[in-house]
């Protein structure tokens, strides 16, 4: 990254301090609020991220390039839609966590429709997730998102990445990409 | 969340095993990428934290319990796109409204797009989709999210 793109990060962290402090001060209750949500999402992040970067390291050093080309790549059939959802329905965190994971396959050469079907899987179908929502929700609700939300993120993905892909459009580079 | 750590730990030291160096390396690249985004990790922290407390739960309920079940639905689709909450909040969040009167295709369009629409991580997001991509992802997302929440609608009968 950088300087140029540090600038927004840094001002926005910058700004942010100095409102949960004064709000620390001045005794403003919801700025406390929002310091204490920070600080909590924060060690959350902290317990999960790292275990997530050691695997994407390990995956990127272990897993040839060969395999994800062949199954999620250009050549890969319909069947690679399959292998996305199924890897986001074991996936543990939101968008967040599955934004890297999808990069690194897109770096091992899977492509590009594949990716978004494995991020809009992960946000949606996670199978942990799914359990909890029929708890509160009931079965059926469930069911009915999965059936329709399925089929259609499918072919939103196939269509949306199939035109990236043919205008060469290519995801940015986020460091230590050695394939 | 403990099994994450298992299957870490596991791999890492099936790694060592077969081989140091390449191990070491893995280490690296997975630090050198997550060091990349940090930055941008931390913007949608502060991004989730401020929007999280601009919209108090109480206005929450008032917004997503209205008797037009049309505005309802609107208000969904943008409180849900807005917003970002972690699951763990949401579902015990749509029981509760579900109790109060809220219909099951507003509740639909609240979490649908609450997961697959983001105001907040579009800083991540773009990092790792570029600009373009982001957007259509997002765009293609809310789409999905009115589909499914129509289907919603007409399955238990609150649509029509």
């Amino acid at each position: 990254m950088n300087r140029k793109e540090l600038v927004f990060p840094a001002t926005l962290l910058v700004l942010f301090g100095l409102f949960v402090l004064g709000s620390g001060l001045a005794g403003f209750a919801p700025g406390q609020q929002m310091g204490r949500d920070f600080a909590g999402f924060f060690m959350k992040m902290l317990s999960v991220l790292p275990c997530v970067f050691i695997l994407i390291g390990l995956f990127e050093v272990w897993v040839k390039r060969e395999t994800i080309e062949k199954h999620l790549g250009c050549g890969a059939g319909p069947l690679s839609y399959l292998w996305a959802v199924l890897l986001a329905g074991t996936n543990v965190g939101g968008l967040h966590v599955a934004l890297p994971v999808g990069h690194a396959l897109y770096v091992k050469g899977a492509r590009t429709g594949v990716v978004l079907a494995y991020l809009f899987a992960a946000t949606i179908c996670r199978i942990p997730m799914a359990l909890f929502e029929a708890t509160f929700l009931g079965w059926r609700f469930t069911a009915v998102r999965f059936a329709v939300s399925l089929p259609l993120v499918v072919c939103f993905a196939a269509l949306i990445g199939h035109h990236f892909d043919r205008r060469g459009y290519r995801l940015p580079e986020t460091g230590g990409d050695e394939s | 969340m403990i099994y994450l750590y298992a299957v870490t730990i596991l791999l890492v030291a099936l790694s060592l095993m077969k081989d140091r160096g390449r191990t070491l390396r893995a280490l690296r690249i997975g630090g050198k990428r997550f060091l990349k985004v940090a930055p941008a990790f931390l913007s949608m922290l502060v991004l989730v934290a401020v929007i999280l407390g601009l919209i108090p739960d109480e206005l929450m309920m008032k917004i997503l319990a209205r008797d037009s079940k049309w505005i309802a639905s609107a208000s969904a689709i943008v409180l849900g796109s807005v917003a970002v909450m972690p699951g763990f909040v949401v579902f015990p969040l749509c029981g509760i409204l579900l109790g109060n009167g809220a219909l099951y295709m507003v509740l639909s369009a609240f979490s649908t797009t609450l997961m697959m629409v983001g105001v907040a991580t579009f800083p991540l997001e773009k990092v790792y989709l570029g600009t373009r991509l982001a957007l259509v992802r997002n765009l293609a997302g809310l789409i999905i999210a009115v589909a499914v929440a129509a289907a919603t609608g007409l399955f238990f009968g609150e649509l029509l």
